[in-house]
């Protein structure tokens, strides 16, 4: 039997419960739209044409950009993305295709604890295997680490999307006489390729804001980039270098540096999400 | 039925359900395409197929009906060895496509597969244009020039009674066609690359009545062309499209003869019970 008194409480919990999750949701959104309008605010002061084509400046002189970082960042990532990425979509293959063995098991178990594992653990160990014995920080460690970290990610989300694909549409080339790896070459990847160029966008979004392992393996330079083989300047360690610095303009270029990572980050995930809703749709 | 006598299959023995024999004579027919002798079936230690005997009659449509899960669909899914894709699943005895065994090493899945097309209860549009995806198998096997292959396209789609349709828009995505028309799509490409056999799998089952009858009327024009196997669960199609019937049940093969004489005079029991809507 309910009595209007146990209606009457069940009915204040319900609204307190409601409360305290708008409220939780709340908190998150503030603090969300608290950091991207600080970043916003205070980047896009620093955001300018010389930003985006001259060296940096010695602390105290005006002007100065960070051309050399901007570039060095996108080689690192391209060069990342150009190994990881045959590399996990070849691996995601396997897995969803031949994976339903011992070995499947255990390169989908090591996938995951890599895709969790800390980016500074990833950092220390291209150190000590690259950087260590050659005595040299450089582009190759530093593109070798932020490939190590892509590679999961590519791989899973590879699997993932391959396996949404019906047995039937497989049988039904493979009826056709079609050899297994035409079949996955020329209908499988097909029809899965947005879900896999939104997985690959999203790695590449999450390696291009990496500083960690970066700090370990290319470091950071103030120059043109020399090649692979020495220090290669990139965004995330200068932001972190000029964000400890105590000059104010090196702090503004640091705003400036956090500004455009997290835009094109955003860009990048946005772009990969709405690529996600259009094949759901469809 | 206004067939040759020759063409008629000779019953020598009925199959019984308690234990159906290996031995020659439970269903054969004079032109066989297909000689099917003692093929037994395996998932993992289930067995779904037990000593199936039978002839696919060449050029003409055989259907197979009974209850779902009694084995019609595993029973085509073994004359292209589409089991094989899977771990676990095993075929025994012997399937003679003209006279060659193709279960088992020797024959290449892949050139069986060629010459026996599959239609499947779901349309299976690749993900790709009207055009590419009736090229699909030609472009497997032959580098046929432009002029040549958009003929063999053309005239699979006309065989597929699809052309009308698609003729201004070859280059749409082959999903973006209606059910029906995507069915027909999956067999244009099918006959596209000339098989000697076509398999169907139900492919009517995910259609409105007016699409399942464009796919009959089809079924119609393919005979004497192509020797054509369907599974169907619907006994007015067994009876409107095809010149066999078998009735399998629980993986036996329960009887098997034209179709006018199982529809109107079957022989077992169960048969009987089955197209009278008794069970099933």
């Amino acid at each position: 039997m309910v009595t209007p008194s146990l209606l009457a409480g069940r009915r204040a919990r319900n609204r307190l419960v409601i409360g305290l999750s708008v409220m939780a949701a709340g908190l998150g959104l503030v603090m969300l739209v608290w950091i991207l309008g600080d970043v916003a605010l205070r980047g896009l002061s620093a955001i300018n044409w010389d930003f985006f084509t001259k060296l940096p400046a010695p602390p105290g002189e005006e002007g100065g950009g960070l051309a050399n970082a901007i570039v060095g960042t996108l080689i690192l990532t391209a060069v990342a993305a150009l190994v990881a990425i045959p590399f996990g979509v070849m691996a995601g293959t396997y897995l969803a295709e031949f994976g339903n063995s011992r070995l499947g098991t255990a390169v989908r178990f090591v996938s995951d604890l890599l895709v969790s594992a800390p980016s500074i653990v990833v950092g220390m160990f291209v150190y000590l295997i690259l950087v260590a014995p050659t005595g040299n920080f450089s582009g190759w460690a530093g593109a070798t680490a932020l490939a190590i970290i892509m590679v999961p990610v590519v791989t899973r989300t590879t699997e993932e999307m391959l396996r949404l694909i019906p047995s039937e549409m497989r049988e039904a080339a493979l009826a056709l006489g079609a050899p297994y790896w035409k079949m996955v070459a020329s209908v499988l990847y097909r029809a899965a390729a947005t879900g896999m160029m939104t997985g690959i966008m999203l790695a590449v979004a999450r390696v291009s804001g990496e500083t960690a392992p970066l700090l370990f393996t290319t470091l950071n330079s103030p120059y043109w980039m020399e090649g692979m083989n020495e220090p290669v300047a990139n965004l995330t360690v200068t932001l972190f270098n000029y964000a400890m610095s105590p000059y104010d303009d090196w702090q503004t270029m640091a705003w400036g540096a956090a500004f455009l990572i997290t835009a094109s980050i955003l860009i990048m995930t946005i772009t990969s999400r709405l690529l996600l809703m259009k094949r759901t749709k469809s | 039925m206004t067939e040759p006598a020759t063409r008629t299959p000779r019953l020598y023995a009925k199959p019984r359900l308690d234990a159906p024999t290996a031995n020659e004579g439970t269903a054969l027919v004079d032109d066989a395409k297909i000689q099917v002798r003692g093929l037994n079936f395996f998932y993992d230690e289930h067995q779904a197929l037990t000593d199936n005997t039978l002839d696919i009659a060449r050029g003409k449509v055989t259907a197979f009906i009974g209850p779902s899960g009694c084995g019609k669909s595993t029973h085509i899914r073994a004359y292209n060895r589409m089991y094989e894709l899977y771990q676990g699943q095993r075929a025994e005895g012997e399937i003679l496509l003209d006279g060659v065994n193709i279960v088992g090493p020797g024959v290449s899945a892949l050139d069986l597969r060629h010459r026996i097309g599959m239609i499947f209860q779901k349309p299976t549009p690749f993900p790709m244009s009207v055009f590419d995806n009736v090229a699909y198998g030609l472009r497997l096997r032959s580098n046929l020039p432009r002029t040549e292959l958009a003929d063999r396209v053309e005239e699979a789609l006309k065989g597929g009674a699809l052309w009308e349709q698609v003729k201004d828009s070859l280059h749409q995505q082959g999903t973006a066609l209606s059910g029906g028309q995507q069915q027909r799509l999956c067999i244009a490409r099918a006959i596209a690359v000339e098989p000697e056999v076509i398999l169907m799998d139900e492919p009517c089952s995910a259609l409105d009545p007016i699409a399942t009858g464009k796919i009959e009327e089809l079924i119609e024009g393919f005979k004497g062309r192509f020797t054509i196997v369907i599974v169907t669960h619907n006994m007015q199609q067994a009876a409107r499209v095809s010149d066999y019937t078998a009735f399998f049940y629980m993986g036996k093969l329960v009887e098997f003869g034209d179709t006018e004489s199982i529809f109107t005079m079957p022989k077992e029991g169960q048969t009987e019970a089955y197209i009278t809507g008794r069970f099933g």
